[in-house]
């Protein structure tokens, strides 16, 4: 799906959501609580739903991929896109959509990232679809997850 | 010579491509294998092509190696997962099976059964780097050792005309980070827009370190020209190529579209790093003589003894 949130003010929420030891702490915090895991997890998913049609894959490649998911691409492809898009940049199994990956370069080249879509992404473990990517990403989970 | 060694020789090399055939014999994979044999270093043997059943891969690919051909295996991520793939590695390379080309796979819409689910459990750069992973360090993506690991020749695929253009050099760049050895690309009806994204490769000095093999398809019917420009995702034919091979009476199209397939061949042959073609002529295949005769191509068996290839 088109992201409702443009690409310059993605990258400054991303500045303001990295990883650091205040969020560590608080993400094990809720994690380790009952009530807060799932309330935190359902408010994530409301949010990135809204905003990047997301899938809850629990491995959130966004900060990559010019806030686009990668997940909404009907062969779920993570490394760039297939050799199917049309001349239009229309996806080649919906046309009426545009490549998520066609619109990632785009967001991602208009605020200098481009070189982002380079990193070679690790396969998904499929184990963590529904979990908060948010709590997993401020755990450090997630550095293994691309790559040079 | 395999196609390895004739890469490695920096000789020009010709591959082509057979569909294996809907039905539990391998006799048209022979028939065709013979045809072509002394014309091409090595045949593509599709997976599914268009997500249509077809014989198995590595069935067609031990027959094509029977007929004294050798073959090209094709895996694509639509079917399988990362179990079956890296389990289907290790079965072709102890057949003898060498040659990989790994795809992302079109998706099951396009085929003979639509509602079947579409796997892509890895996308066709992990998959790459799986299949180096195994070869290289002796291991399953899990760790486990392999004893003894597969060996292979990884090729990967690219459309260099496809949007976005920008990004298109790059992709294979990580196509080859991952473990490329050679690229076969999508249809080029026009050399001057490779030659674009040619110029990109370059300038990454991707062509040093995987061998580019240009895809080079021959029309043989209006209708067959037809369903490239309108049914096959990611192809691209120019008004004027369309324009031309419309513009002969039917019955001349398929001559129209051979001369036109040397000539596309003897321009990218032309083209700085451009290391042989890939010939898309799957059920067309008595067309390979002719238009490697006329483009001046020859990579003949025959003739190897003689100079000394």
């Amino acid at each position: 799906m088109h992201p409702r949130l443009g690409p310059r003010l993605a990258y400054r929420v991303q500045q303001v959501l990295r990883p650091r030891p205040g969020l560590r702490w608080l993400s094990a915090r809720i994690e380790a609580s009952g009530l807060a895991r799932p309330l935190f997890t359902g408010a994530e998913r409301q949010a990135k739903q809204a905003l990047f049609g997301c899938r809850m894959c629990g491995q959130c490649a966004l900060p990559v991929t010019g806030y686009v998911c990668p997940m909404g691409c009907p062969k779920e492809l993570r490394n760039g896109p297939c050799g199917g898009v049309g001349p239009d940049g229309g996806c080649e199994v919906y046309p009426e959509m545009r490549c998520v990956w066609v619109e990632a370069y785009e967001r991602a080249a208009s605020q200098g990232r481009a070189a982002d879509l380079r990193l070679l992404h690790r396969p998904a473990d499929h184990r963590r679809w529904g979990e908060s990517s948010w709590l997993n990403y401020w755990q450090g989970r997630d550095e293994g997850l691309w790559g040079s | 010579m395999s196609l390895r060694e004739r890469l490695a020789s920096g000789a020009f090399a010709v591959t082509a491509e057979i569909s294996p055939p809907r039905g539990a014999d391998t006799g048209p994979i022979t028939q065709t294998a013979a045809l072509l044999r002394d014309w091409v270093d090595a045949v593509n043997v599709t997976d599914n092509q268009g997500s249509n059943v077809r014989l198995a891969s590595w069935a067609g690919s031990l027959a094509a190696m029977a007929a004294g051909l050798e073959p090209v295996m094709q895996m694509t991520c639509r079917d399988r997962n990362r179990i079956a793939l890296q389990s289907d590695l290790l079965g072709a390379s102890a057949l003898g099976i060498r040659t990989i080309l790994v795809m992302t796979g079109d998706h099951p819409k396009f085929g003979d059964h639509p509602g079947a689910k579409p796997v892509f459990d890895l996308d066709s750069v992990q998959l790459l780097w799986t299949l180096r992973h195994m070869r290289d360090q002796g291991a399953l993506l899990s760790g486990r050792r392999l004893d003894p690991p597969p060996d292979c020749f990884l090729g990967a695929v690219e459309n260099p005309v496809a949007p976005p253009a920008a990004f298109r050099a790059e992709r294979l760049g990580k196509k080859v980070d991952a473990g490329a050895q050679f690229v076969q690309t999508q249809y080029v009806f026009d050399p001057s827009a490779f030659g674009r994204w040619m110029a990109l490769v370059r300038d990454l000095g991707l062509h040093e370190r995987c061998s580019i093999l240009a895809g080079v398809g021959a029309v043989r019917s209006r209708r067959a020209l037809d369903f490239l420009r309108d049914k096959v995702p990611g192809v691209q034919v120019p008004d004027e190529v369309y324009r031309r091979l419309r513009g002969v009476p039917a019955d001349q199209t398929a001559a129209e579209g051979a001369r036109l397939a040397a000539e596309t061949v003897r321009q990218l042959s032309e083209i700085d790093g451009v290391a042989g073609v890939h010939l898309l002529v799957a059920g067309h295949e008595q067309a390979v003589p002719g238009i490697l005769d006329e483009a001046g191509v020859r990579v003949s068996r025959e003739s190897e003894g003689h100079d000394g290839r």
